[in-house]
């Protein structure tokens, strides 16, 4: 902490003397330059990355909301969230699980996330991010052993900050949209993957990311450097308690694949959705791009969302390579007053290049929810290939589900495919099953396992037998 | 074991059961034969509690009680089992992880212990033999991309599974040629016991040959005109319904 006071007061720029409280756990409301200098400071960073961070601000305060989304919410007060806010108990970073605060703890197993049972059963790294600081990190000596590194964001700045320079941002540079922007501006914490050339990464890696104080954006920021033939699988589960307020959450996601690199990339996200009349929720608008930069190189997100009141998010790949590989597997479902526009883009650059798109929109009670998709084929990109499908499930006769497909080729020598179906949940389905003994939920339950199981089998076994849940628990009340 | 009692029942304003009266101990098999739109499917769906059907007067009765307050999960777990003339796919969801799902509920609801995956296994193996089904039926996806047969046998083979008190079979024979047919009537009658009834709706009298019924029910125009044994299903064949009808026709002029 002294470290960050001196730094601090050698800049001495703070409008709101912010320096006299650096002690402060938590920051008050309101964003400015100040904020930014007050977080860059806190963490202790290099003068390049304050710089990294201001510039960001700037091109944010000059850019507007995005309005193009197929989503309705009460426009954001910027000055009423905080930006800053870090657990008491992280003086003494804790070196395992059992040196972590047990409420922390324990309301991960009200969650009903056992974490310490799953880090050990499951052979999982766990770097568990509890609002803006990182406060365990897991397996970090076996993986260091093969030469990976897996630590929070904040660390890596320290210890490896030439490869942090070298691909923060050149995946979603700091402007890219105003909520990469903001987050570029005011990012707390969040993970750090490099898997050097020609290591395989011996378990999946996970983090768990939930918001804890209220009023809090959380602005996480990750960043997964995959080498020549290195291959990574990361698991990204996420869970928020009850909120009364609207909550915001811009995280960045920057992938970066070299030649014949693997990254698979896997989100599991539960976070409050709001009551069932609409009431709260987080807003989930986050920026995941993932670069295959070399050739037969391959990025695969698998995605399933239930929670958040309204869902921003359009995981991406560009890629670059030639015979490099793209896939985007995706289940979203908005029940009661949820709204969600997700989707991806497929940038087709290098010859040979393939993308899968496999999404399933599970719309009931008044849950609003888009398909926004793009696939760009570029003029040097011959031989490019993709398939989309894209089906929608409805249940009930308040909800909607809308598709926006843009497809743009620049060469005669790509081949692009698009399928698209809705359907509802069938009486005669739920009449055939609740005949064998089912009750009504189990009944949608089971047919709602069967549309997404194309997507459920890309997840690992664990992350899957908890989308399984996850959907149950989230479609409860849908029918009936 | 099943009682119905001047059950009368519409769809929507439509009225398609006018006065059903009929009983069924346990350990029989009646068939119920009828031409197309005589209402004899709604009889299934009546008596399995389909949402869309409203009894509008009279009863039914399961073991003495009636059943036509409950839910159809709550009627399936007395141990009422209907099998579908046309048996919905389910994409994505296979018939293994269904069909242990409803074993355990049946199970579950009936006080009895869940089976595991190896019991279940064990008993699928044991049931897909007696309707000649391949084993691999239970990693696809229920009823999806199966063969006419292969749904027919298919709901023969859940009935098997879920050991229903009384199964009403819901034209188990339509769109099946003779080797199928066959299948299933021995499927069927394989599962016959003193402790279980089965009403067996047909079109034809095809099926009644290898299934042999305790009684055969006429039913035209919502309502049973005419019971019998096993020879009426012949006599119904050979004379066609118009001569139900007729002899009907007949006997409401001599009763005027």
């Amino acid at each position: 902490m002294d470290e960050a006071r001196e730094i601090v007061a050698e800049r001495g720029e703070y409008k709101y003397g912010f320096v006299s409280n650096i002690e402060m756990d938590k920051l008050p409301p309101g964003l400015d330059e100040s904020v930014v200098h007050f977080i860059s400071a806190k963490k202790g960073e290099p003068q390049w990355l304050l710089d990294w961070r201001l510039k960001a601000f700037r091109a944010w305060q000059k850019m507007t909301e995005p309005e193009w989304p197929h989503v309705k919410y009460e426009r954001i007060d910027y000055q009423s969230i905080c930006y800053w806010a870090s657990p008491k108990s992280n003086a003494d970073k804790p070196q395992s699980l059992d040196e972590v605060d047990p409420e922390i703890l324990a309301t991960f197993e009200k969650l009903g996330i056992p974490l310490h049972e799953r880090a050990a059963l499951a052979g999982v790294a766990v770097d568990v991010v509890l609002d803006s600081t990182s406060v365990a990190t897991t397996f970090k000596a076996k993986l260091a052993e093969v030469g990976i590194i897996f630590m929070s964001f904040g660390e890596a700045v320290n210890e490896h900050p030439e490869l942090i320079k070298k691909y923060l941002g050149s995946v979603v540079p700091a402007s890219d949209n105003y909520f990469a922007a903001l987050n570029s501006a005011v990012f707390s914490d969040g993970s750090f993957v490099f898997v050097p050339k020609g290591v395989k990464c011996p378990m999946e890696l996970s983090t768990y990311f939930r918001i804890n104080e209220a009023n809090t954006g959380q602005f996480e920021r990750t960043l997964i450097v995959c080498e020549e033939g290195a291959h990574v699988s990361y698991l990204e589960g996420c869970t928020a308690p009850i909120r009364k307020e609207s909550q915001l959450h811009a995280a960045v996601v920057e992938l970066v694949a070299l030649e014949d690199a693997t990254i698979k990339y896997s989100t599991v996200q539960n976070w409050y959705p709001g009551d069932k009349d609409g009431n709260g929720g987080i807003f989930n608008f986050v920026t995941k791009r993932g670069i295959c930069e070399g050739a037969r190189s391959r990025i695969s997100w698998t995605q399933v969302e239930t929670g958040s009141a309204v869902t921003w998010k359009y995981p991406s790949c560009i890629l670059k390579g030639d015979d490099s590989v793209g896939e985007f597997y995706s289940v979203a479902l908005t029940n009661n007053y949820q709204q969600a526009d997700t989707g991806t883009k497929m940038i087709h650059l290098g010859k040979n290049t393939t993308s899968t798109i496999i999404s399933k929109g599970i719309s009931a009670g008044h849950g609003q929810q888009s398909y926004r998709g793009l696939v760009q084929v570029g003029k040097k990109a011959l031989g490019a290939r993709n398939y989309t499908q894209c089906d929608s499930l409805l249940i009930g006769s308040e909800c909607g589900a809308h598709t926006f497909p843009y497809v743009d080729v620049r060469n005669g020598q790509a081949t692009v495919e698009h399928e698209a179906s809705t359907s509802r949940i069938g009486e005669d389905q739920l009449f055939y099953l609740r005949q064998r003994g089912l009750s009504e939920e189990d009944a949608v339950s089971m047919i709602v396992n069967g549309f997404c199981k194309d997507v459920f089998k890309e997840l690992p076994m664990e992350f899957a037998v908890e989308a399984r849940k996850l959907l149950e628990v989230s479609l409860e009340g849908a029918v009936g | 074991m099943l009682e119905l009692i001047d059950v009368h029942a519409r769809i929507g304003d439509t009225p398609i059961l006018k006065g059903v009266t009929l009983t069924i101990p346990k350990g029989e098999v009646h068939a119920i034969m009828g031409p197309n739109a005589s209402g004899k499917s709604t009889l299934s769906k009546v008596i399995t509690g389909h949402p869309d059907y409203v009894v509008t007067s009279g009863d039914i009765r399961f073991e003495g009680e009636s059943i036509l307050e409950l839910e159809v999960e709550e009627r399936a777990h007395l141990g009422i089992f209907m099998s579908f003339q046309h048996p919905v796919e389910i994409p994505g969801v296979a018939t293994s992880v269904f069909l242990k799902a409803a074993v355990n509920a049946v199970r579950t609801a009936r006080g009895e212990e869940e089976l595991d995956a190896a019991g279940f296994l064990r008993s699928a193996k044991k049931n897909m033999k007696v309707v000649d089904l391949p084993k691999t039926l239970l990693h696809r996806s229920l009823n999806e991309g199966f063969s006419g047969g292969e749904k027919k046998r298919n709901e023969i083979f859940q009935m098997a599974m879920l050991e229903p008190k009384l199964a009403v079979l819901d034209e188990p024979d339509s769109g099946l040629d003779v080797d199928a047919l066959r299948i299933v009537a021995e499927g069927v009658n394989h599962l016959r016991s003193p402790e279980r009834a089965v009403m067996v709706i047909t079109h034809y009298q095809r099926l009644l040959e290898y299934l042999i019924p305790d009684k055969t029910h006429v039913f035209v125009d919502g309502r049973i005109v005419k019971t019998g044994g096993p020879e009426l299903a012949h006599e119904v064949e050979n004379r066609g319904y118009q001569w139900v009808r007729d002899e009907l026709g007949a006997a409401a002029r001599v009763g005027a």
